[in-house]
């Protein structure tokens, strides 16, 4: 029988892409240096186009809804990528808590990036074997993506972790504030076609190799964790992306530029 | 009235505020010892997809070898311009003097019979 992907399931991986894409694209400008700035700006790009292919996805399949009144729609009536990025409530959003996390510094934005990152690409590596053609091809043209982003962010937290007395304390800051974030990844409950127990392994296999690279206590996994991303239980500091985010939308409905 | 207008760049406000705050900027064209430390200059070449030799495209800071061929990805190829990257540190690439220009190469120009097309090819290898 061939994958069918639930709505749910398409809205989860559109909004972790959205919500990562846009807290990277608040280094614009800041950036350390230049090239960092610019490395920080393109992989938030690479995250916004990811989401935008699921949100199309999801969006495709809503309008085949005979009752489509659970979902934002467009003035024609019609489910868009836009409608379902911007007119959705925080409640209604199904990204882990991991993602919505202030940058912090450039410790905690890399090693965010890193544990994201290498969840990603065994996710997309699974997905992209699907029998569902679309789910299967997005999967693909992002996996090349984030395994760059793997690279990136696995070289920084290597080299802040290997680097002077600050860069470290920093790092194994950010790793005491992110740790508890990284148990809803295995979760799955929105039941996605993949294999979590296989995953976990090589996800905590690769992080820990990183890790001694870095100098940082090997990771366990946590007996609690923290969760309700997928549920749409989210931290207050949603709230606060989206209204950055969904402002203009909302005061100007149906506004172009 | 005596106004200095500071251009402030990248690592500027860290290294001013390890200096108290007064002194001169490391960046300011005045380069003393106990500026803060600068990651090397990394000269940057693309070869695109059609080419057949790299390019030179550009200079970037980089602290080593890996992070300058990252870097270069990210800003040197971000719209399509390649599908290779050198670098090579720019302490590394030595040049010839721009002064001396008359004397290296002004004499070749009226030697003619250096270029080879002074003789008649055979019939049998006339598409050489």
């Amino acid at each position: 029988m061939s994958y069918q992907p639930t709505i749910a399931q398409l809205i989860h991986l559109a909004d972790n892409a959205l919500i990562l894409g846009h807290r990277l694209s608040e280094w614009c400008g800041h950036g350390p240096a230049l090239e960092q700035d610019i490395a920080l700006s393109n992989i938030a790009l690479d995250y916004v186009g990811a989401a935008r292919n699921w949100y199309q996805l999801a969006a495709t399949q809503i309008n085949q809804l005979s009752d489509k009144s659970a979902f934002p729609l467009d003035v024609n009536g019609q489910a868009t990528e836009d409608t379902l990025a911007y007119l959705r409530d925080a409640m209604d959003f199904k990204n882990f808590l991991l993602v919505e996390l202030p940058n912090g510094d450039w410790a905690v934005t890399t090693l965010r990036l890193l544990l994201s990152a290498s969840y990603q690409q065994l996710l997309l590596q699974q997905l992209s074997t699907s029998s569902h053609p679309d789910v299967a091809a997005i999967a693909a043209k992002s996996l090349k993506e984030v395994t760059y982003h793997v690279r990136w962010s696995e070289d920084w937290v290597k080299r802040l972790g290997d680097g002077t007395e600050e860069s470290h304390q920093r790092l194994q800051a950010s790793y005491n504030e992110l740790w508890p974030f990284i148990g809803e990844f295995w979760e799955n409950k929105l039941a996605l076609p993949i294999d979590t127990v296989a995953m976990q392994a090589q996800w905590l296999n690769k992080i820990n190799q990183v890790f001694e690279a870095a100098h940082l206590p090997q990771g366990i996994l946590p007996t609690w964790h923290q969760t309700g991303g997928t549920e749409g239980i989210h931290t207050e500091h949603l709230g606060y992306i989206l209204a950055e985010m969904q402002f203009l939308q909302r005061a100007y409905p149906n506004a172009e530029w | 009235m005596n106004t200095v207008i500071r251009i402030f760049r990248y690592g500027d406000y860290d290294a001013m505020q390890k200096a108290g705050g007064t002194t001169p900027l490391p960046n300011d064209g005045i380069k003393t010892a106990a500026t803060a430390p600068e990651w090397p200059l990394w000269e940057v070449f693309v070869r695109s997809k059609q080419g057949l030799d790299h390019k030179h495209v550009g200079s970037l800071h980089a602290a080593d070898a890996a992070m300058a061929i990252e870097n270069a990805r990210d800003v040197y190829t971000r719209r399509q311009e390649g599908v290779s990257i050198w670098v090579v540190e720019s302490k590394y690439i030595h040049a010839s003097n721009p002064d001396e220009a008359d004397s290296f190469y002004e004499p070749a120009s009226d030697k003619v019979y250096r270029h080879p097309t002074f003789y008649d090819l055979p019939e049998a290898i006339k598409h050489m």
